[in-house]
């Protein structure tokens, strides 16, 4: 099972060829680059027959693991399923210039304008921007503007955003790259805001709150309102983090619990494909008095449905990205949305929630459990005391479900709960799939009871076994290097 | 309506069931009453596949992609090789996440590291990212490296960077409070050597595009040697597809080099998803941001590719890693490798060489028409240069749209006052093509 896979420098033969370009059809001029200018030797890259690239490539992807090969409860992350039809409507835009005049564009204009009014339908916001390309930079976008709106009201003592230790890594790295100071509280044992602590944290230098809700513990933040006020009435403006908007879709929205701006992981809630770590998109939401501070270009409808970019927008916070954002991914979302109605999603969202409970209660009375009541649409539970006793811990868990045939759920976060396994199964499984995968987890415990050390070896079914972490870091080899 | 969700009415029941309780209902019964939404989202009763296929048809029937295009100003036609979509569409790239089980991510680890060795020998440089959003967010990340590695808040940027990645520079600075000084050109679209000495007092370094928004080719050995001279560091922003013929960042001495990789296999796509590179030097590898991957063993000494030097990232450092990214364009850093690999050394030199050729061609069949004159006629160019008309730009391209061209990029776009066209001709532009650009040009200028 065990085995090296070659490096595409590794299969290169000098003289071979994969390229092919169109004949060159005007006259060949030579000295057109200065002699100090030029290149000044071939380029060192692979030379590789078509065949064999092809190969390569595709034996590569048989080493990786995706929805499609097997269920992928990672939790935060929404792993749902990627809709085909969805893949096959980006290329219908595949040769569209960014740059063209805008009545040469208008469909592509249009479609984002659309994706702009469902997603305020969904969210209750009052307009988005989708220039952002991931979570982290709608996060950072978001910020910029909370930033702006209280430098334009000269209230520049405001440089503190709240931020909970419950919370993603990105929110405070974010608010730091925003220029702004942060202030860590404490959550509450059930991950939810400690509202003592907050009101203690509040002040005339709170700019503004970042929240989950809900929250990464997978529990909806009941004291939401009151949150909002404590923040407001200090002066500060409520930011949503939409990781986990995949519980609420026509349920609730961010809009109506008091949140200010917030950003949408198309590639999460809206079934894009995560790409292996991207191409992603994190639209912006805000609520109308943050509306001036949206990155420019803004996308608006005129009258007689042309819809143009407006880049007039003297208090906006700028550009945060080449364009408009990730518009293939756009194109996706879109054409979720609307084939599953309003009715598809909130139907979606309520089966994302079943399916999380179903879990939680079936794995409950084998795993430890922080919080047993119930969740939405992701549940954290724990080795727990026995199995840590054994010396099992979340690590092995995790790569012994590798050898079930699973990807492994989030672990160690959030960094709140010791030993943290976050499952997140979404709506697109079966109960069959759920009940094997539990299955699966009962039988791993059975097994660290009987044997932990097998545990310790895990995985042994995949092409590798645990790398050596420790020594990648210490001596870095980030490229290859020719024998 | 369509739906994804497998399980039946009965079968939720019973799972409700199992959980103890009575209604989907009570699964939300945390979320306080007056939040509920009483009514269903106004998005439709829902779609066919037909339907969706129809209505995206109307959409993309609404936009012209038929026209010759000589458009560039950072997002560039080229060709497309039929493996990269073939590819592409390997589900196991596409539906995975973040490889954070390197065990099972074997594929897209060493694909990450393919992607940074093959960024490493396109630029001359030691080491390489895993990718960030765009070539526009790569300048902004590097402008953060210079503040760090160099532990001062001003930074130089040259005027010859794109409209867009000047504002997001802008932007992120204005977020981390670094002083941006730009640069001016000269009138032959070079650096002002001058004004960048003069302005150099406690800056990090300087930011310059090669070739530049412009098109042009400045003489980056000798921008290098001024910027090492005044003890600051160099970032160079340039186009993959001129290194198949122009000299690498590393071989002049550049710190970091950065830019777009869209060029390298991307399809247009109204302007991305696209992908932005980030190399540097290996005294620079720990201010390096986003994701790294690197070659370790595991314990029957197996080679093994993992995500490395997490320690300066935002899920183990949060307020104090070097970004807040925790992404990267995966697929797209996988595009550009399947690109480079199927071009090899000669391909990459040839699609340069067909860019430089085309370009002047139809550089020197513009210059020719009475009423049109090359900007910047002395200076070297890659794909792109500016021409200055006599009449109003905006007028000229309105006149080759009806006679169904895509003319230049107007400069006056961005809203500064300058009437001039920068014009791009790739591989993909056909020799017809120039040639009937040409005369609908001669006919508009008359």
């Amino acid at each position: 099972m065990r085995s090296e896979y070659k490096l595409i420098f590794e299969r290169s033969k000098e003289g071979r060829r994969g390229y092919d370009l169109p004949k060159l059809d005007v006259p060949s001029l030579d000295g057109l680059v200065p002699d100090e200018m030029k290149a000044q030797s071939k380029l060192d890259l692979p030379e590789i027959a078509e065949i064999d690239l092809v190969r390569h490539y595709t034996n590569l992807s048989r080493r990786n693991f995706g929805v499609d090969n097997g269920f992928y409860p990672l939790g935060s992350c929404t792993m749902k399923y990627n809709p085909k039809i969805n893949e096959e409507l980006p290329a219908l835009f595949s040769d569209l210039h960014p740059l063209m005049d805008t009545d040469l564009c208008q469909g592509a204009l249009d479609m984002m304008y659309h994706l702009d009014k469902a997603l305020c339908e969904i969210t209750g916001m009052d307009k988005f921007t989708l220039q952002p390309a991931a979570g982290a930079h709608g996060e950072y976008t978001g910020l910029m503007m909370i930033r702006a709106y209280h430098e334009l009201k000269q209230d520049s003592a405001r440089t503190t955003i709240i931020v909970p230790d419950a919370a993603h890594g990105t929110n405070p790295a974010s608010a730091n790259m925003a220029g702004f100071k942060i202030k860590e509280i404490k959550s509450a044992p059930d991950g939810s805001v400690d509202l003592e602590a907050l009101r203690a944290a509040v002040g005339p230098d709170t700019a503004g709150l970042m929240l989950t809700n809900p929250s990464t513990l997978g529990l909806f933040e009941s004291n939401i309102k009151e949150v909002a006020s404590i923040v407001h009435e200090a002066g500060g403006l409520l930011y949503y983090d939409g990781a986990n908007l995949n519980a609420i879709m026509g349920v609730a929205r961010p809009g109506d619990m008091g949140f200010d701006v917030m950003h949408l992981n198309l590639h999460k809630t809206f079934s894009t494909p995560h790409g292996g770590g991207g191409p992603g998109s994190g639209p912006v939401g805000v609520k109308a008095e943050l509306i001036p501070y949206l990155p420019s270009p803004v996308i608006m409808a005129c009258h007689g449905g042309r819809v143009t970019l407006d880049y007039n927008r003297p208090l906006s916070i700028g550009k945060v990205k080449s364009f408009y954002g990730n518009f293939g991914v756009m194109v996706k979302a879109y054409a979720y949305i609307i084939s599953l109605g309003g009715k598809g999603l909130r139907e979606a969202s309520r089966n994302a929630v079943l399916n999380a409970n179903y879990v939680f209660s079936r794995l409950k009375d084998t795993f430890g459990v922080p919080h047993d009541r119930i969740c939405m649409h992701e549940c954290v539970i724990t080795p727990g005391e026995e199995l840590s006793a054994l010396g099992i811990h979340t690590t092995d868990i995790a790569k012994s479900l590798i050898d079930r045939g699973y990807h492994p759920m989030t672990v160690y976060f959030p960094l709140i709960v010791h030993e943290a396994m976050m499952i997140e199964p979404t709506e697109t499984e079966s109960r069959e799939t759920l009940d094997e995968f539990v299955e699966a987890m009962k039988s791993i415990a059975a097994e660290a009871k009987a044997n932990p050390d097998a545990l310790h070896a895990a995985p042994v079914t995949t092409p590798v076994g645990r790398p050596d972490e420790v020594a990648a870091a210490r001596k870095p080899i980030v490229k290859y290097e020719r024998q | 309506m369509r739906s994804y969700v497998p399980n039946t009415e009965q079968e939720r029941a019973e799972m409700l069931k199992v959980i103890g309780l009575d209604s989907m209902d009570d699964l939300f019964s945390d979320i306080p009453e007056d939040l509920r939404l009483k009514r269903e989202l106004d998005l439709g009763e829902g779609m066919s596949e037909a339907d969706i296929r129809r209505i995206f048809a109307a959409y993309a029937a609404n936009t012209r992609t038929d026209m010759p295009l000589f458009r560039g100003a950072g997002a560039y036609r080229h060709y497309i090789p039929a493996v990269i979509p073939q590819l592409l569409a390997r589900s196991e790239y596409y539906t995975a996440y973040t490889p954070y089980q390197a065990e099972m991510s074997q594929g897209m680890l060493q694909g990450i590291f393919e992607y940074q060795t093959l960024m490493c020998n396109l630029t001359g440089l030691d080491v390489s990212n895993a990718s960030v959003y765009d070539g526009a967010t790569a300048a902004a990340e590097a402008m953060l490296m210079l503040r760090d590695s160099k532990r001062k808040r001003k930074v130089l940027v040259s005027e010859g960077l794109s409209p867009e990645v000047r504002w997001t520079i802008r932007t992120y600075a204005h977020g981390s409070g670094v002083e941006i000084v730009e640069i001016p050109l000269t009138d032959e679209c070079r650096t002002d050597m001058e004004a960048l000495e003069a302005n150099f007092a406690d800056a990090a370094g300087y930011i310059c595009a090669c070739p530049n928004f412009y098109g042009c080719i400045e003489d980056m050995q000798a921008v290098s040697d001024k910027v090492h001279e005044l003890g600051g560091l160099l970032v160079s922003y340039v186009n993959p597809i001129s290194l198949g013929a122009l000299k690498r960042p590393g071989d002049y001495g550049a710190d970091i080099a950065i830019g777009e990789a869209q060029p390298l296999g991307m399809p247009l796509s109204f302007g991305g998803p696209y992908c932005g590179f980030m190399c540097a030097t290996a005294k620079l590898m720990r201010h390096l941001p986003g994701r790294i991957a690197g070659q370790t063993t595991d314990a029957d000494g197996n080679r093994v590719f993992v995500l490395t030097l997490q320690a300066r990232e935002q899920h183990i450092r949060r307020e104090k890693a070097s970004s807040n990214i925790c992404s990267n364009q995966m697929l797209c850093a996988l595009t550009a490798s399947i690109y480079l690999s199927v071009m090899g050394p000669e391909g990459m030199a040839e699609v340069a060489d067909q860019n430089l050729q085309k370009a002047h061609y139809l550089a020197e069949g513009i210059a020719s028409l009475p009423g049109a004159k090359l900007r910047y006629p002395n200076t070297p160019f890659f794909n792109e240069f500016v021409v200055d008309f006599d009449k109003d730009s905006s007028v000229i391209n309105a006149a080759l749209k009806s006679k169904g061209y895509v003319g230049g990029m107007r400069l006056g776009y961005y809203g500064c006052d300058d009437n001039g066209v920068l014009f791009c001709a790739t591989e993909l532009n056909t020799r017809d093509e120039i040639d009937g650009l040409i005369l609908a040009l001669e006919e508009v200028l008359k």
